[in-house]
């Protein structure tokens, strides 16, 4: 049973509030054989600026210092790959550095740029990710991102990192789900919303009208898992500029609060040693006093069911913006849905449901825009973007679609950057008929998880109206 | 890669600390263009095959000793350590909590009596290289007195948690890898082992 001490669990303090700008995003595509990387960063980068009513020159003009986040340089053969985005971007001679984190990267990139702006050192912070992950026959990609596994211990072992998460997906699915057919329904089910909600978003590439049905008839790709519980593999860019209170007000008008904390655990799942749970500020040592009598099997914590990096995140940054419990003070998540059962376990680390209970989450409705049971606004909705299985998953650029997805929500804006025909259009898209306005009505608060695989990193990251700031959060 | 490549295929020693390399390393192809079908030039491929490197370090002993039917760990020996004790497979070389160097210890016997499924998947897919029969049957073994998982893959059998297994051995023509550790249910005889294999 290992400890953590006092000094090691302190809550983050920030020496002053950050405040969320503005952002922007690149269409998200399998693929763009037409395209250079720089054009789908420039593409981001305009889109923040048209965001605020500047011209990407009077933005960069605020910008003070540069978090690139890029996960995998051997995908696109390019090492320093962030010096040729910033030198494309026209940001010399500012100085920038490149964030790497796996999957988490473009969450991990955010709380550096926040970082800088909290601590002083910059007013005004750009924080831009992308992946390049087209330009390698699938199998060669799915070797190189088994690379991020150890390479001595688990790369040899299949070369395809699936095969190390889903050892996990197997025992929560054994131990939580209880192999149950009503369980792996559910899971589906986080597949055709996600999918559905893709539809609706012109720079998503994954939307799909489909069925339970449909995604238990998929193929499958580690039993229980089928080609349908699982995300995107994508080409894009996202960014998100940050800065003080004095200059967020004088770039525009509605600037948002924003607060980003990480956790990590061990790359090997192998290496995962038994601890008590981290509590979340609404839980209690009794909430688990039995969670290994319910569950068999659970005994231990965070076994290969939990993502200890998840929960820490969450304990630091829920403690920081004020957060008691996730349901209540928050109004819609990004959560990072790399496969159903995953998104699942999420629920239960970031604290929407305890520890065994995150399925509920999903059969009560309140994950929904509108709760399927009862057709009212769901409690809390989940991925309206579409997330991981519906928009994309373009590592780098993740984490940072998932706050400029918050950020629009929050300013109210959903429908007129999702429902605009122009974009539509511009994207070589068709606006759909029977198109949704997925907008969460009056959210003013939002939490985006980053992770990175088999749970090494995570980041929490909540964006906050500060007219609806919460009682407790600090900067 | 052609024949002669094959034959010249790169390989290293190790002389007073020094690498020495022989053979080739660095094969270059000729790359192509890249049209779409309008005939519009898009990019080039870039193809080339390198050969890495790559120090075991300290971890060494335990690539050897599978290669020798031997699965070794680790253990805390640090009286001052609050940890002190703790046993690790994956084989770690300091201690994660005082940093001190750990003493290998020999799992083999504990492993063949102990080990057991601690979680599995069936896995159809493969990345490019790899080098193990499909579908492969990952595993997460927990033996007796350590504190971590080790996860590594079921040669025969269907995996199920909580099942037996004891481990086996390339001790024939051994890549000292961690794919020379391999897995069988409690009570496979000899004869079903994979060639080059051995209890």
């Amino acid at each position: 049973m290992i400890k953590f001490s006092k000094q090691q669990l302190k809550i983050p303090k920030m020496m002053r509030p950050v405040y969320l700008v503005t952002g922007g995003m690149s269409e998200f595509r399998r693929a763009f054989p037409e395209k250079r990387t720089e054009e789908l960063c420039v593409e981001a980068l305009t889109m923040a600026a048209e965001m605020i009513n500047m011209t990407p020159a009077e933005l960069k003009s605020y910008i003070h210092t540069c978090y690139y986040g890029h996960f995998a340089d051997h995908f696109g053969d390019q090492l320093l790959g962030e010096s040729v985005i910033h030198d494309r971007l026209g940001l010399d001679p500012l100085g920038n550095i490149g964030v790497k984190t796996g999957g988490a990267t473009g969450g991990s990139t955010l709380w550096e740029a926040v970082k800088a702006v909290a601590s002083g050192y910059s007013d005004c912070a750009l924080a831009l990710g992308w992946e390049r992950m087209d330009e390698v026959p699938t199998d060669e990609g799915n070797h190189l991102i088994s690379c991020a596994a150890d390479k001595d211990w688990e790369t040899p072992l299949g070369h395809i990192y699936t095969g190390y998460y889903a050892v996990m997906a197997q025992k929560y699915w054994q131990v939580y789900g209880k192999s149950e057919d009503s369980f792996r329904k559910t899971m589906a089910e986080i597949a055709v919303k996600n999918r559905g909600y893709a539809c609706h978003n012109p720079f998503a590439h994954g939307g799909m009208r489909i069925t339970v049905e449909d995604v238990l008839k998929s193929p499958v790709i580690a039993d229980p898992l089928r080609a349908l519980d699982a995300c995107l593999m994508s080409v894009g860019s996202a960014c998100c500029i940050v800065a003080d209170e004095k200059t967020a007000f004088k770039m525009c008008k509605n600037p948002l609060l924003v607060y980003v904390a990480a956790g990590t655990h061990t790359l090997r799942p192998a290496d995962r040693r038994d601890m008590e749970i981290p509590l979340l500020p609404n839980e209690t040592k009794n909430t688990y006093k039995d969670l290994d009598k319910r569950f068999p099997g659970g005994e231990l914590y965070p076994g290969f069911t939990g993502f200890l990096a998840a929960r820490m995140a969450c304990y630091y940054a829920y403690r920081m913006a004020g957060v008691y419990d996730p349901c209540e003070d928050l109004d819609l998540v990004e959560l990072h849905d790399a496969f159903t059962i995953s998104d699942i376990q999420s629920y239960e680390d970031v604290g929407i449901r305890p520890y065994g209970e995150g399925r509920t989450y999903v059969e009560s409705g309140d994950c929904y825009v509108t709760n399927p049971n009862t057709g009212k606004p769901g409690k809390l909705p989940a991925n309206p973007s579409g997330g991981l299985i519906g928009c994309m998953h373009a590592v780098g650029a993740t984490g940072l679609m998932q706050v400029c997805e918050l950020m629009l929500q929050i300013w109210g804006r959903h429908a007129e950057v999702h429902g605009d025909a122009k974009r539509w259009k511009s994207f070589g898209k068709t606006k759909p008929k029977d198109w949704k306005d997925l907008q969460v009505k009056g959210a003013k608060r939002g939490l985006a998880i980053s992770h990175a695989g088999v749970g090494s990193h995570v980041t929490a990251t909540i964006v906050v109206d500060p007219k609806h700031q919460l009682k407790g959060g600090k900067a | 890669m052609s024949c002669a490549h094959e034959q010249n295929r790169g390989k290293v020693k190790v002389d007073n600390n020094r690498y020495i390399v022989k053979g080739d390393f660095s094969v270059i192809y000729p790359n192509t263009p890249i049209f779409n079908k309008q005939g519009k030039l898009c990019g080039v491929t870039n193809p080339r095959d390198m050969t890495y490197i790559h120090s075991y370090g300290a971890e060494a002993p335990f690539f050897e000793g599978l290669s020798k039917g031997s699965l070794k760990g680790t253990k805390c020996e640090n009286p001052a350590c609050e940890y002190k004790g703790s046993v690790y497979i994956p084989f770690r070389i300091y201690c994660p909590d005082c940093l001190k160097k750990m003493k290998i210890v020999d799992l083999t016997a504990a492993a063949k009596k102990t080990a057991r499924i601690y979680t599995y998947m069936v896995c159809e897919r493969s990345g490019a290289f790899n080098t193990l029969d499909k579908p492969i049957k990952f595993i997460n073994v927990k033996i007796e007195g350590t504190a971590t998982i080790l996860m590594s893959y079921l040669y025969l059998g269907e995996p199920s948690m909580g099942m037996r297994v004891v481990p086996i051995f390339r001790t024939k023509n051994p890549t000292y890898t961690i794919t020379d550790l391999s897995w069988v249910p409690e009570g496979t005889p000899q004869s079903k082992l994979p060639k080059g294999f051995s209890f």
